[in-house]
């Protein structure tokens, strides 16, 4: 075996290797491992069915953050959200609303902001009070049978 | 009776003892191979050893890649489509491969593959009084010959394990996009979406790490503790694999338990 060939065929393995894990990192992981800044906000749902750790925040049908925790708040006992917003996004209005929604019928649940009017905006740590809990099919189905019997 | 009950005690603690015993001899030869000042000269068997070890398993692990992802490219398809969802084919290829094939599948092969032949060589190196010439020329075997091969085994298989997943998740595009036609876009859009670097493929990688540790000590201790006989060596061989395999199953479970276990 030839010595410079043996030299060869190692080092081009360990390229081939790293080039893997580097194509890994940011063709499969799709740069989620960029650490841009963030900045935390919470929210108080009345119900936060179905929403987790590492749902989608987004604004516009555009992601801006991901939840952190939900846990309840023992002061009101509502469900409390808990998010990191991008750091590149600190024009949210202090009256902006949060919402649960699903992508799709019975997709998965993620946060959705809708910017208000005032000037003030949305630090961190802040609390958005104007909330809309998430969508419960079964409280829905069971009103749409509840208003079928009135009739 | 009682005879026969004592007897028996006594026998499962002679195995115990036994174990014991070889575990402790074991840890004491990675130690001792391991703990030591590399020379310049360690470099070239280090690079030896590599070829050995990590570049001819290259081809067996880019054929299993390929076919792995295919064939989860495939079933992946017809399941979701089942559920209108074929787009999500892609995060469960990318998710399968990085968190648990792609380590798991690569450290098997690479137990049958590198690991036997590891056990091979250092039996026939024992029978054959090598390892003993060697100890007459005041050359310690462990650092001449365990160490580099240790090494080597660490340094291959979290290497070969990234290059397992990347060509299993293009072998998986090429069945799903390419031949069933889900859309390229949302084939590695989803992906992107699901796949986190340090929670999936970095674990994946730990995992690699692992296994190769484990088996690269199996594999030497096998071959440095085997009976100098040749029923001895293919023992000896046939143990490497199979404790290999099976350290590495246990082992995934637990790891995948720590890693991924909590998660809501």
């Amino acid at each position: 075996m030839n010595k410079r060939w043996l030299e060869l065929s190692v080092g081009a393995m360990m390229v081939a290797g790293i080039a893997a894990l580097v194509a890994l990192a940011l063709q499969v992981s799709g740069g989620s491992m960029r650490n841009v800044s963030h900045y935390p906000v919470s929210a108080l749902f009345e119900n936060a069915a179905g929403l987790g750790p590492k749902a989608k925040v987004t604004m516009a049908g555009v992601t801006i953050g991901e939840v952190v925790a939900v846990g309840i708040d023992p002061d009101t006992l509502m469900a409390e959200v808990r998010m990191q917003i991008d750091g590149q996004i600190n024009y949210l209005s202090i009256d902006s609303s949060a919402s649960i929604l699903t992508a799709g019928l019975l997709g998965e649940k993620y946060v959705g902001i809708t910017v208000g009017a005032e000037d003030d905006l949305l630090g961190a740590g802040d609390v958005i009070e104007d909330t809309q809990s998430a969508l419960i099919l079964e409280e829905l189905i069971g009103q749409f049978l509840i208003n079928l019997g009135d009739k | 009776m009682l005879n026969f009950v004592v007897s028996c005690i006594a026998n499962l603690g002679a195995v115990f003892l036994h174990t014991l015993v070889q575990m402790g001899q074991a840890l004491l030869m990675l130690l001792q191979a391991i703990m030591v000042q590399p020379k310049a000269s360690s470099l070239a068997r280090l690079i030896q050893q590599l070829y050995v070890v990590g570049v001819q398993s290259l081809i067996i692990i880019l054929v299993s890649a390929l076919f792995i992802g295919m064939v989860l490219g495939l079933q992946g398809f017809t399941l979701l489509s089942a559920y209108g969802s074929e787009q999500a084919v892609g995060q469960m290829v990318a998710l399968t491969l990085v968190r648990e094939l792609a380590p798991v599948v690569a450290a098997l092969l690479f137990a049958g593959r590198a690991g036997s032949a590891l056990t091979a060589e250092i039996g026939l190196m024992k029978a054959t009084e090598q390892l003993a010439s060697l100890e007459m020329f005041g050359i310690d075997p462990l650092h001449r010959i365990v160490a580099p091969r240790f090494w080597a085994g660490i340094i291959s298989l979290p290497l070969l394990v990234a290059i397992f997943s990347l060509v299993g998740i293009y072998g998986g595009h090429l069945v799903a996009v390419e031949w069933l036609g889900v859309y390229s876009g949302s084939y590695w859009g989803n992906m992107q979406q699901a796949v986190d670097f340090n929670e999936d493929v970095l674990n994946g990688m730990l995992k690699a790490l692992v296994f190769a540790f484990l088996i690269s000590w199996i594999a030497l201790y096998q071959g440095y503790s085997c009976l100098p006989t040749s029923q001895g060596i293919s023992a000896a061989t046939t143990r490497t694999v199979v404790y290999s395999s099976l350290a590495i199953l246990g082992f995934d479970f637990i790891l995948t338990a720590l890693m991924f276990g909590g998660a809501v």
